[in-house]
């Protein structure tokens, strides 16, 4: 059994060849499926570093208004009188620098760079018409402002694209040979068992399957799917068929841990939601952090492969989510009809194959 | 059923419930006869551990009768007298076969709050906030269990609840505390704390092949207990710690030091008042007191064994002193699971009887002023012991031989 990574080579569904190869970075382009998602304007990593840079520059510009208010009323050609305002706009400037870097994908603290240079704007041409101004220098600094607006708009407009797709990486250690997780994993009935996002995947037969997804408000989003390369106890890779409402993709990688310590399972799931209603819904299966959701979908994988079932608290029994907790209480026999299906409802997948759990 | 419920700092209810029910296949449904009060809740109860949620039921030593148990649960039936070890822990995973199992990777479905605290997150527990799982706890009529074909361990009818009850958490936790310090013929042990879990230290390293164990506290009942147990006593509050160990060892220092403070510790003077405002500031989640005095004291190239609890960050942590001076520091929340059967069989050899350690048993419905009492150490209070059922409160469980025989 190779222990290297390899590129997957077979293909199975309709002419374009994929491989799973990891992303290089988390921040980086996406894992390549083949199927060649045209994208419009900047790449989402492209608009988060230029973002970064407008942030160094918010945070470099703002200090120097907050402790050289003088200087940078001269460059500008404002009156010495106004060093009070250029103090306070350079507290904006900290803010919206400080906000750029707090935020993961920071539209809304872009967004307030843009009305920040709006503010400036007016400012200046106000400024242009006081007696004594220096209308050479006023112009020079509204030059350069309209300059940096302009990419504040296209950074902003970049990250606030609701079109870039989701993409999720997460990986976990199973205590149990590649063969059994792939074989586990090979049968996509089996997932939404732990991808607490998905209702069902009815397997159609020749490497298709049907997958239904459950949205916000009880809608559910349905999509065909056809597996791109197979290698048993190696590799798995899939994506949804032309036409579908929501464009995805995904892949497993299993590779033997280092000392026989049982299998590292990497996965990466992209889905590119067309825009409109579907869309939205699509874009809210994966919450505001699809990792952290991977995450803790390969953490119940584990619990299945490793202990027969999903692992429940009284404190999870309506999701592991911050906002879905209760309290660690016994709950009355009301909120167990909201709680999901319990594992004691159901057979385990040892039980469901006639064997006994190994200890 | 009735439970003892937390709903904030220093707030204790005991109220209505619903009772337990098997929610995984290898759950069991006790009904506990008795639990204790651990040092470690009062953390609970002095609001220091964060996620904890109003109406949490807090408890993690208990121990009781099987009265249901899940479809994959077969070595434990209806009737069985058990006692429930404190972590939750699968038995599959890579770490409960490496007999770690408080660090099991499948018994905590919060893992993601520990992991954002910790880096990674150990196992469930009972009873202790929503980053350890957000199980509910023993202090209450009925518990479940989860991994039952795991954790509970069967005790036999001649031994006594108060007996056994401590193989739940302070006796595994101190024997841990004390077989860290992998303890040599004729070591010394110096031993910071004579709580609960100080005294099983005590006497864990007496029965590891120590030849002296000095033991730190100020509170005199406990010193007291302390000296019963075979050790020499140290009242921080009357002599400088460092001194008096430096003034028993020839100023080499003990070949080991064990922790069983954690992160309230009290000490004299300007160093707690700082500590104390560092806390209350949220600089520094703990006082780590005793962890730098164990530091300072202990001999060149000896060991730091941590059991007593800490939450988050600490500062001023000497570690010049322990890298200059090769000291090894272990430590960890106690694999109890790994330590019951062999404890147990000590119990019935006699060689320890760990219910010389309860002051008080009182009713469940008493539990916030038993909280109150303990937290306090008033009564002289050392552990409390609560009977849901109501069975043998005010029995003398106390006897006089203080442990080891």
């Amino acid at each position: 059994m190779p222990t290297k990574p390899q590129a997957a080579k077979i293909d199975r569904g309709d002419g374009s060849l994929a491989n799973d190869l990891p992303r290089v970075s988390s921040s980086s382009e996406a894992t390549n499926y083949s199927n060649g998602h045209a994208r419009r304007g900047l790449p989402a990593t492209s608009a988060k570093r230029l973002a970064k840079g407008l942030g160094w520059f918010s945070v470099g510009l703002g200090l120097t208004e907050l402790l050289a208010p003088r200087a940078i009323a001269r460059i500008s050609g404002v009156s010495n009188a106004h060093t009070g305002l250029i103090r306070l706009y350079g507290l904006r400037e900290l803010a919206s620098g400080i906000a750029i870097f707090a935020q993961e994908k920071p539209a809304e603290a872009m967004w307030s760079r843009v009305a920040g240079d709006g503010l400036d704007l007016v400012s200046l041409s106000i400024a242009c018409t006081a007696p004594d101004a220096k209308r050479g220098r006023i112009t020079f600094a509204t030059a350069n402002v309209l300059a940096v607006t302009a990419l504040d708009v296209i950074c902003a407009k970049q990250l606030s694209n609701g079109n870039q797709g989701i993409h999720a990486k997460g990986t976990c250690v199973v205590n149990r040979t590649p063969e059994e997780v792939y074989t586990f994993w090979s049968n996509f009935e089996n997932l939404p068992r732990f991808m607490r996002h998905l209702e069902s995947v009815e397997d159609l037969g020749d490497g298709r399957s049907r997958w239904a997804a459950k949205g916000p408000a009880g809608m559910k989003v349905e999509w065909d799917a056809t597996i791109v390369a197979d290698v048993p106890g190696e590799v798995i890779t899939w994506r949804s068929l032309e036409n579908s409402d929501v464009d995805n993709a995904g892949a497993v990688r299993f590779e033997r841990a280092a000392g026989g310590r049982g299998t590292i399972v990497k996965v990466n799931i992209e889905y590119n939601p067309i825009a409109g209603v579907i869309g939205a819904t699509v874009a809210k299966l994966f919450g505001e952090e699809p990792g952290q959701q991977l995450d803790d979908d390969l953490r119940r994988f584990k619990q299945v492969m490793e202990v027969g079932e999903i692992v429940v608290s009284d404190a999870t029994l309506l999701g592991t989510g911050y906002m879905d907790q209760r309290p660690g209480r016994p709950a009355a026999a009301s909120e167990l009809e909201e709680a999901e299906a319990l594992p004691s409802q159901n057979l385990t997948n040892y039980q469901a194959e006639g064997r006994t759990m190994q200890r | 059923m009735r439970a003892n419920c937390w709903y904030g700092k220093t707030q204790m209810r005991v109220e209505e419930v619903p009772d337990p029910q098997i929610l995984n296949q290898r759950d069991a449904i006790i009904k506990v006869t008795s639990t204790a009060i651990c040092g470690s809740d009062l953390h609970l109860y002095n609001g220091f551990i964060p996620t904890m949620h109003k109406g949490d039921i807090l408890g993690h030593e208990f121990m009781g009768e099987v009265v249901e148990v899940g479809r994959e649960v077969t070595n434990l039936k209806v009737g069985d007298r058990v006692v429930v070890p404190f972590p939750i822990a699968c038995g599959n995973c890579f770490f409960c076969q490496q007999q770690m199992f408080s660090l099991c990777e499948n018994s905590n479905p919060n893992a993601w709050m520990a992991e954002k605290m910790f880096g990674h997150a150990g196992a469930g527990l009972f009873g202790y906030s929503h980053l350890t799982g957000g199980y509910a706890g023993g202090q209450a009529e009925y518990a479940r269990v989860p991994f039952a074909d795991v954790g509970p361990t069967k005790v036999p009818d001649h031994l006594s609840d108060e007996q056994v009850l401590f193989l739940s958490d302070i006796f595994p936790t101190g024997y841990m505390g004390a077989e860290m310090c992998d303890i040599k013929p004729g070591d010394t042990i110096a031993i910071w704390g004579c709580g609960p879990v100080g005294q099983f230290s005590i006497r864990s390293a007496f029965l590891l092949g120590a030849e002296r164990v000095v033991a730190i506290d100020r509170v005199p009942e406990r010193l007291q207990m302390a000296e019963e147990g075979g050790a020499e006593t140290i009242n921080y509050e009357e002599q400088s710690v460092y001194d008096a160990l430096m003034d028993m060892t020839g100023g080499r220092g003990p070949d080991a030091c064990i922790d069983d403070v954690g992160m309230e510790a009290h000490v004299p003077g300007i160093a707690h008042a700082y500590d104390r405002v560092k806390q209350a500031m949220m600089l520094e989640t703990d006082r780590p007191h005793a962890l730098r005095e164990a530091i300072m004291c202990c001999r060149n190239g000896g060991t730091i064994s941590v059991i007593g609890v800490y939450g988050g960050v600490i500062d001023k942590f000497p570690m010049g002193s322990v890298m200059n001076r090769a000291l090894t520091i272990k430590t960890g929340q106690a694999h109890v699971q790994r330590y019951m059967k062999p404890l147990l069989q000590m119990i019935e050899n006699g060689d320890i009887d760990p219910s010389f350690v309860v002051t008080h048993t009182m009713s469940l419905e008493e539990a916030p002023a038993a909280y109150d009492m303990f937290n306090n150490k008033k009564d002289n209070c050392i552990k409390v012991v609560l009977k849901p059922d109501g069975n043998g409160i005010g029995a003398a469980v106390k006897d006089d031989s203080y442990g080891v025989h």
